[in-house]
């Protein structure tokens, strides 16, 4: 490893120290003022006076504060409650806020300054790390050492890193409390893209993002010479950069609802949810456009694009979820699970996700037309344990926390309910197939384990078939690596698309029943 | 389909009949499954001492340099063996009594067959260099060969490879990936030349030294020093240099493996014997694989054949033989590929390394020197004989095709698009391969149109 590489790599974990520091730094001071800032006239008047023990008192961590407001506010519900005085009860949730405003010191004084020297640092750490990668190495996929990495097969540090992964996760979703000095920190950036102070989702967006441009450096390396995988990988950096970062917060600062437009209905759940029908209708022709082309998208541009091209065109080449595993999630693609029974399961939960985000969002339609009557505490419901099984801990927690456990696309994989909507088009009626050359395949393997969807590609390329699977996203990583040139990522006529026998082995004595 | 004589002629027939296959190499597993595919009341047995269920030979390299684990180069799962009741017995074979028609094992008790198929493989050469039983000295083959490399490099800080061969480069790169310095000492004038014209080892052997390897041509192995221990210490070139190293690579090509059946009444010559139909002169004994040696060899075919693809072909055309009556092997047009280093090669039909007329030959080579493109062809009749390209990929079944049917060699530049089976997105050559063509024969030739392509911006009128 040459001295730049080391010293990106020290930065890198310098600044990763740094930002895990910040959690625990600075002191908590919630006064009058703050308080008003952040909370709604008539919940002011209450809470300034169920909080006055805590207003003007200094905690020294952000653990004391939220323990001592959450204390107070629920107090006060209970009370309410026991009374049934249910109109009085605060059901909005200012935690989060609240702890915001009230982080007081080092981090509250220096946002920019720490900004730069956390994430701004460590996103150059990594690219110092990565852009001398394979300098003075003539071009091709490198494998090296993959199975012998901690890292990148289970060892002691791909494991810690995904139970931090995980912990992240879990913070974010549910204790977004516990890390306002972080959104603290992407503050200025908010403030200069939609004029709002950073929430918890803005400062995951804006890791996120980062995290696929920078990996999407190393897989410009990782792959230079190779066009398909470099214009893919362009394309998901374009993608989630514009549509999935900047155009959403534009459109805040527009006084418009927040909206991903390439997002499509069912992995964006919430597009037929009361709150998001009712914002995107009364927001003018921005806000009826966003309407009209999310449904288009459902029913007009997931069938033809898929027809046309296979499930890629989203999975792999838009998609930020799959942008995400495509380049931060790279390293750890060889970790899917290749046996048939993992098929079987990935078959029965996928589909299952599905009939789950169809059912749920029937009920919330029929909800809206009926009036909000009967329908209303069911799907109340469904929305939660939806958001709660699938929106947080399966996409959050399971899908990007497990990939250095079980690989980049658990969470495609196994549930993912477009990808499942998205299979059944290319596995049915698509032009998109994996070609195969003949005889040449040797069986090797290198198709099948860096395979990120667990598709046994060996299994259809020794024996001279097309891959027609629901489930792949057509990364090309396998034809990228076949050392023999037998995988072709085609669009084609259908007829013979699922080929059968006679299969091409060079041999002549007799006709081969695969 | 032909047919040949009858089955009851051929082999046992007889329902309950005990097949056993020794070695479970692609040659003797291909058997097995087809065998099952055809047969569902045989009783099959697989015999192996290397590894207990069958693995990707070639692949034995990505294990090595850590692009896999040993189970990713199993092509098929634990279960499959048992669900298709092929019963895997991990064992060596001791001795084989014809007579009795029963094998010793090594270890566990002996085992009758019906019918028996040796698919033994091959082993490595060894051309009786002094100190070549050295420890740290080997060839690469076997599993066991690959867990020795592993032992044998674990402390290396230098490593010399002999032989200039497939194996050789895949030991070399090997070696690299665990920044192991290696010197190549490769006897011909160029890369692998006995089988590579010259254009073509010439690009091999730059790419060698784009590598960082000390690629030596010309340069032969006269012995192997030991350092006192019984372990290497250095090698010593004919020309009298010493090279230090504390391992060495021997990959000077493989011979059929055939010391358990050497003195028997088994006909052997290099490997084992075998008719049209995989028979040996015993009834009911079958060579196929690396071991077997036809006494007719199919046209244009090499009496011994090493490659994965044979094995195949020999495992399903035995299967078929044992099950349905025997046919006689007839291989289609020769295939092959490899990969050195970074640049693919494959090959279609028979392109030797020299050639007399009525053969001609065109050679394209892109200027970055990694991608070329050769083709044979007869002069007067223009048909192609074969084709070999580096860099780039092209497709099976359009040279299959096109060999079969006695294509034109300007029928297949015309239609290079056709043939080609490269990325999408990848470079197109076809216009600079043409224009090539032309100014060398002086032909007017032009690109057949590509079919209009069904997209949906077609569709949308664009």
């Amino acid at each position: 490893m040459k001295i730049i590489q080391k010293v990106g790599l020290g930065l890198f974990w310098g600044a990763l120290l740094l930002f895990n520091a910040l959690l625990f730094m600075g002191e908590f001071r919630l006064t009058d003022e703050k308080l008003q800032q952040v909370t709604s006239e008539p919940h002011y008047e209450i809470l300034r006076h169920e909080l006055a023990p805590v207003l003007n008192k200094t905690y020294g961590s952000s653990f004391a504060f939220v323990s001592a407001f959450d204390r107070y506010v629920s107090d006060y519900n209970l009370k309410q409650q026991e009374n049934e005085q249910w109109n009085r009860v605060i059901w909005d949730d200012y935690t989060f806020a609240a702890t915001k405003v009230a982080s007081e010191g080092l981090v509250a004084q220096n946002k920019l300054l720490l900004l730069l020297l956390t994430i701004g640092l460590g996103a150059i750490g990594a690219l110092l790390n990565l852009l001398p990668k394979y300098r003075g190495e003539p071009a091709g996929i490198k494998h090296n050492g993959v199975m012998f990495s901690s890292n990148k097969s289970r060892g002691i540090i791909g494991i810690t890193l995904g139970v931090y992964l995980i912990g992240l996760y879990v913070l974010l979703y549910w204790f977004p409390e516990y890390i306002v000095n972080w959104a603290l920190l992407v503050d200025p950036l908010s403030h200069m893209l939609s004029g709002q102070p950073a929430s918890q989702w803005f400062l995951y967006g804006t890791i996120y993002t980062l995290a696929i441009l920078v990996m999407g450096v190393r897989m410009f390396r990782k792959y230079r010479g190779n066009k398909y995988q470099l214009l893919r990988t362009s394309s998901v950096m374009f993608f989630q950069l514009s549509f999935a970062f900047l155009i959403p917060e534009i459109l805040v600062l527009m006084n418009k609802p927040w909206h991903d437009f390439k997002n499509i209905w069912p992995l964006d759940y919430t597009f037929f949810y009361n709150y998001r029908v009712e914002g995107m209708l009364s927001s003018g022709s921005i806000g009826l456009f966003m309407f009209i082309s999310g449904i288009l998208l459902i029913i007009l541009g997931v069938p033809l694009l898929t027809y046309f091209y296979g499930k890629r065109w989203y999975c792999s080449w838009v998609c930020g979820c799959g942008g995400l595993a495509e380049t931060a999630g790279d390293p750890y693609r060889h970790l899917s699970d290749k046996s048939l029974s993992a098929w079987k399961i990935e078959r029965w939960m996928v589909h299952s996700v599905l009939v789950f985000a169809v059912v749920m969002t029937g009920v919330t339609i029929a909800n809206y037309f009926s009036g909000f009557g009967l329908l209303g505490q069911w799907t109340d419901t469904l929305h939660k344990w939806y958001g709660f099984l699938i929106g947080a801990a399966f996409a959050g927690v399971v899908g990007v926390g497990f990939y250095p456990l079980m690989g980049n696309r658990v969470w495609c994989r196994f549930g993912c309910p477009l990808a499942a909507y998205l299979g059944i088009v290319q596995r049915f009626k698509s032009r998109f197939r994996i070609t195969t050359n003949g005889g040449q395949c040797i069986s090797c393997g290198n198709c099948s384990t860096y395979c990120e969807m667990g598709i046994d590609v060996r299994w259809y390329a020794q024996r001279g078939q097309n891959i027609v699977r629901a489930s792949c996203v057509g990364c090309g990583v396998c034809a990228s690596v076949c050392p023999r040139g037998v995988l072709k990522l085609e669009n084609g006529p259908q007829q013979g698309r699922i080929n059968d026998i006679p299969i091409l082995t060079g041999n002549e004595s007799i006709n081969m029943l695969s | 389909m032909k047919e040949g004589k009858p089955i009851e002629a051929f082999c046992v027939h007889s329902k309950a009949r005990h097949v056993v296959i020794i070695g479970n190499g692609i040659a003797g597993v291909t058997c097995a499954r087809h065998l099952r595919k055809r047969d569902s009341t045989s009783r099959i047995t697989i015999i192996s001492g290397e590894t207990e269920h069958f693995f990707s030979r070639t692949a034995l390299m990505y294990i090595y340099m850590g692009h896999m684990k040993f189970e990713h180069t199993k092509p098929y799962e634990d279960w499959f063996w048992e669900k298709n009741r092929l019963s895997l017995v991990h064992d060596w074979v001791t001795h084989i009594d014809f007579d009795k028609k029963e094998l010793q094992l090594k270890t566990q008790d002996p085992l009758a067959y019906d019918i028996l198929v040796l698919a033994l493989g091959s082993q490595s050469n060894m051309f009786g260099w002094p100190g070549q039983d050295l420890k740290g000295v080997q060839g690469l083959y076997s599993y066991q060969d690959l867990e020795n490399m592993e032992a044998s490099t674990k402390t290396c800080q230098k490593a010399v490879v002999v032989g200039g061969g497939l194996i050789g480069i895949e030991m070399a790169e090997m070696l690299r990936s665990r920044n192991i310095p290696v010197t190549f000492l490769v006897r011909e004038q160029a890369f692998w030349d006995n089988v590579l014209p010259p254009q073509e080892a010439e690009l091999v052997g730059r790419h060698i030294r784009e590598h960082h390897f000390d690629l030596r041509l010309g340069a032969e192995l006269d012995k192997i020093i030991d350092d006192g221990t019984g372990q290497v210490k250095a090698v010593v070139t004919k020309d009298g240099e010493e090279i230090a190293c504390q391992f060495v690579g021997l990959t000077v090509g493989v011979s059929p493996n055939i010391g358990l059946v050497r003195d028997t009444q088994l006909g052997i010559n290099k490997g084992i014997l075998v008719d049209e139909h995989f028979a040996t002169n015993i009834p009911n004994v079958f060579a196929i694989g690396d071991c077997a040696e036809y006494r007719t060899p199919p046209p244009l075919r090499r009496p011994v054949e090493q490659v994965w693809y044979t094995g195949r072909m020999h495992g399903e055309t035995l299967a078929h033989n044992l099950t349905q009556g025997p046919v006689p092997y007839q291989p289609g047009p020769w295939f092959n590929s490899a990969k050195f280093l970074d640049i693919e090669y494959q090959t279609y039909g028979l392109v030797p390394n020299k050639w007399e007329e009525p053969v001609v030959s065109f050679y394209w080579e892109h200027p970055d020197g990694k991608k070329c493109l050769r083709l044979l062809f007869d002069k007067n009749r223009r048909q192609l004989q074969g084709v070999n390209v580096f860099g780039m990929r092209l497709r099976h079944a359009f040279f299959d095709k096109a060999l079969r049917r006695n294509v034109t060699v300007e029928e297949v530049i015309g239609k290079l698009q056709e043939a080609n089976f490269d990325p999408e997105f990848y470079d197109r050559h076809y216009a600079e391969i043409l224009q090539r063509f032309n100014q060398q024969f002086g032909t007017s030739l032009q690109l057949q149109k590509e079919k209009k392509r069904k997209s949906l911006w077609a569709l949308l009128g664009l």
